[in-house]
């Protein structure tokens, strides 16, 4: 049993650094700007110059990488939860690569025309992304269809669906010009590409539902963790639980995949970190996770955006180079 | 713990069909050699250029003046099949032990941080000298898959609670992650992705005799050193404890399986690339087949991922010539339309 001091004191500690990350977010990036002159925009009196950047270029970005964290994170949290496998995430399991395989097939059908990539098609490809990331897990969840579904199937299923994505990708992209090769690579890395209010808009609601509707649920996630005979014994439906929860996480991390790119290494390390501070129970783990996958996100775009500005990284490298050595670093304090 | 389940399947199965297991092993097993050298000598006909059997035979007989052809059998398409072979041997048998020693159905031989490493230190050579030659290159990768492994198994020896399979996989797990996002920014920065993802989908193309040279003896010695810690490696699938309770001096049996692997892994990435889906997935096939007995699963892995490797290569050859499908590409188009199918209609082993 995990103290509730400590769950409250881990919350506050992460949303302390989301506070400032946010702050110092706002101000970096290749326009400057000074921390007064953002609280004066905040309370609306700023140039109007100031306004601009900040409310229509910075915020929503920095509002989408909260949510795309959060939904990333407890994606990953409930498909390690239901196949019982500490290495699953979104992106082992080929939800990732479906939105990969959707992406790259829209580049290379519009053929880098440079100005085909602004306007309507850049809005489209988010679409395209949620439509492959769903056509990706609809497959595997037909694939491991036999009188229900069990973990292990999942898993299978998963690891050959992500491999057969993978080299059709790897086909295409051999096949594009060096300037569309360059564009899906980055893509495929991971970085967020709708960056304007209609997109916070369009993720919003899956977030607002799917998150709470996961946390709620959370403690049958326990008890499915005990083994299908326990959970059926206990009067869980096992079948129609699994199949909740993995549409749950499927969605979550379509729609963050859609706007976010291939940020796979996030789903994976959050429940893994928050697992490691407060334990295996689901209820505290999830929003944990969600808050942990926000701020980890925000610290690693506001790093994406910064490091060789005006340059960006894709900030799902930024993820893993600030990720990883923290997560070594706590498996060599911690046994296992 | 999260694997608990299948080694709950595992003791319930009846144990009375022994001997049909191991007549079916052994059918697998001869099956599998027979279909090995027959995609062998068929990579050795087809091609850029087709060769008529005669030459093939002619090339090794003959000692003093070859054709064109028989030059080509000779010192071009023997050494890439031998070394297609090896590779796919050493890549499927190091799957294998990776998956039983950690029990975990995810784990492949591309976790252990040796491929991530190899590409770091290939796309910094890529980056600063560009100009550097085959055999300076192949060291290279070497190199970075040794300082890859080395960091995997460094930082689970020296954490506390000493190695674990989960720790092991973990660290692999991050250390791979880590070693990629640098290998990515890198190629991204410096506009060198396109060059790289060609060795990331790996390749036999440029095996040459030197590489095969330097594959014989890994192969021999890797795969008889797993073979001979097979029976523990049973042990250790059914769980630390289990293990422990059968006399098992576990720490070391993990100790020479981590060898194995890295050793097996650094040589074929060295010759190959990161050819990654081998790994993974002929283990999974190959106890769809038979069932999880390791001592059987090793050799049969081997030689299933051989025939693979070899019958990837020749596709890999044949479907846009003259230019080269990345091989890695064509395995996973074989392979997986197999592998889904075994996990509908087959049972046995971890898959119970």
């Amino acid at each position: 049993m995990i103290p509730k001091r400590r769950i409250l004191s881990v919350t506050l500690c992460i949303l302390c650094v989301i506070g400032v990350t946010l702050i110092i977010s706002l101000n970096t990036g290749y326009l400057r700007i000074a921390p007064i002159d953002v609280l004066r925009v905040l309370v609306g009196k700023g140039s109007p110059q100031d306004a601009l950047v900040l409310i229509q270029f910075r915020l929503p970005r920095m509002v989408i990488a909260l949510f795309i964290g959060a939904g990333m994170a407890v994606s990953g949290a409930l498909l390690q939860g239901i196949t019982q496998n500490d290495l699953a995430d979104p992106g082992i399991l080929g939800i990732n690569s479906g939105a990969g395989l959707a992406v790259v097939f829209y580049i290379s059908m519009i053929q880098g025309q440079a100005s085909a990539l602004s306007g309507l098609s850049l809005f489209l490809m988010p679409f395209s992304a949620l439509f492959g990331a769903a056509l990706a897990a609809l497959l595997i969840y037909a694939l491991a269809w036999q009188h229900g579904v069990t973990p292990l199937r999942l898993i299978l299923s998963g690891i050959g669906v992500n491999a057969a994505f993978m080299a059709v990708i790897t086909i295409i992209q051999l096949r594009m010009d060096p300037k569309d090769f360059m564009q899906a690579t980055i893509w495929l890395s991971g970085s967020i590409w709708g960056t304007d209010w209609p997109y916070v808009l369009a993720i919003l609601p899956w977030m607002l539902i799917l998150i709470p509707l996961a946390t709620f649920k959370a403690r049958t996630l326990n008890i499915l963790a005990l083994g299908d005979a326990v959970a059926s014994g206990l009067g869980v439906a096992v079948n129609r639980e699994r199949t909740l929860f993995l549409i749950i996480a499927v969605a979550l991390a379509g729609a963050s995949v859609s706007v976010g790119g291939g940020i796979a290494f996030l789903g994976l390390i959050v429940p893994h970190l928050v697992r490691r501070i407060i334990g295996r129970r689901h209820e505290v783990l999830i929003p944990l996770s969600a808050l942990m996958g926000a701020c980890l996100l925000l610290i690693a775009d506001t790093l994406s955006r910064t490091i060789w500005a005006p340059a960006e990284v894709p900030v799902g490298l930024v993820v893993s180079a600030i990720g990883a050595p923290y997560f070594i670093y706590l498996l060599f304090r911690e046994k296992i | 713990m999260f694997l608990s389940f299948i080694a709950k399947q595992r003791t319930q199965r009846p144990n009375n069909r022994k001997p049909t297991r191991a007549a079916r092993a052994l059918t697998a097993l001869i099956g599998g050699l027979i279909l090995l050298v027959v995609t062998f000598i068929l990579s050795l006909l087809y091609g850029a250029v087709h060769v008529h059997f005669s030459t093939v035979w002619q090339s090794f007989t003959n000692d003093q003046t070859l054709t064109a052809n028989q030059q080509i059998i000779r010192n071009i398409r023997i050494p890439r099949a031998i070394g297609a072979a090896l590779v796919g041997a050493l890549l499927a048998a190091s799957g294998a032990v990776m998956q039983g020693m950690t029990r975990n159905p995810l784990a492949s031989p591309s976790l252990m941080g040796v491929s991530s490493g190899a590409s770091l230190v290939m796309v910094c050579a890529l980056v600063f000298a560009p100009q550097a030659s085959v055999l300076s290159l192949m060291l290279c990768s070497f190199v970075g898959a040794g300082i890859g492994a080395l960091l995997v198994f460094g930082i689970a020896l020296f954490s506390r609670g000493g190695v674990s399979p989960v720790k092991l996989v973990l660290a692999g797990m991050a250390v791979t992650a880590f070693l990629n996002a640098c290998t990515s920014t890198i190629a991204i920065r410096f506009n060198v992705a396109r060059d790289l993802s060609f060795w990331y989908a790996g390749g036999v193309s440029g095996v040459q005799w030197l590489h095969v040279q330097l594959l014989i003896p890994v192969a021999v010695f890797g795969i008889i050193l797993v073979l001979t810690i097979s029976r523990s490696i049973n042990a250790l699938s059914l769980g630390e404890e289990t293990a422990k309770g059968l006399g098992e001096r576990t720490l070391l049996v993990k100790t020479i399986a981590i060898l194995a692997v890295l050793l097996m892994t650094g040589a074929a990435v060295s010759a190959a690339g990161a050819v990654g889906f081998i790994g993974l997935i002929v283990p999974h096939i190959t106890r769809f087949l038979i069932g999880g007995d390791y001592r059987w699963l090793l050799p049969c892995s081997a030689v299933f991922g051989a025939v693979l490797l070899v019958g990837a290569d020749l596709g890999a050859r044949m479907i846009n010539p003259p230019f080269e499908t990345p091989v890695g590409v064509v395995t996973a188009l074989i392979g997986v339309p197999f592998f889904l199918y075994l996990s509908r209609h087959a049972a046995g082993g971890m898959h119970g």
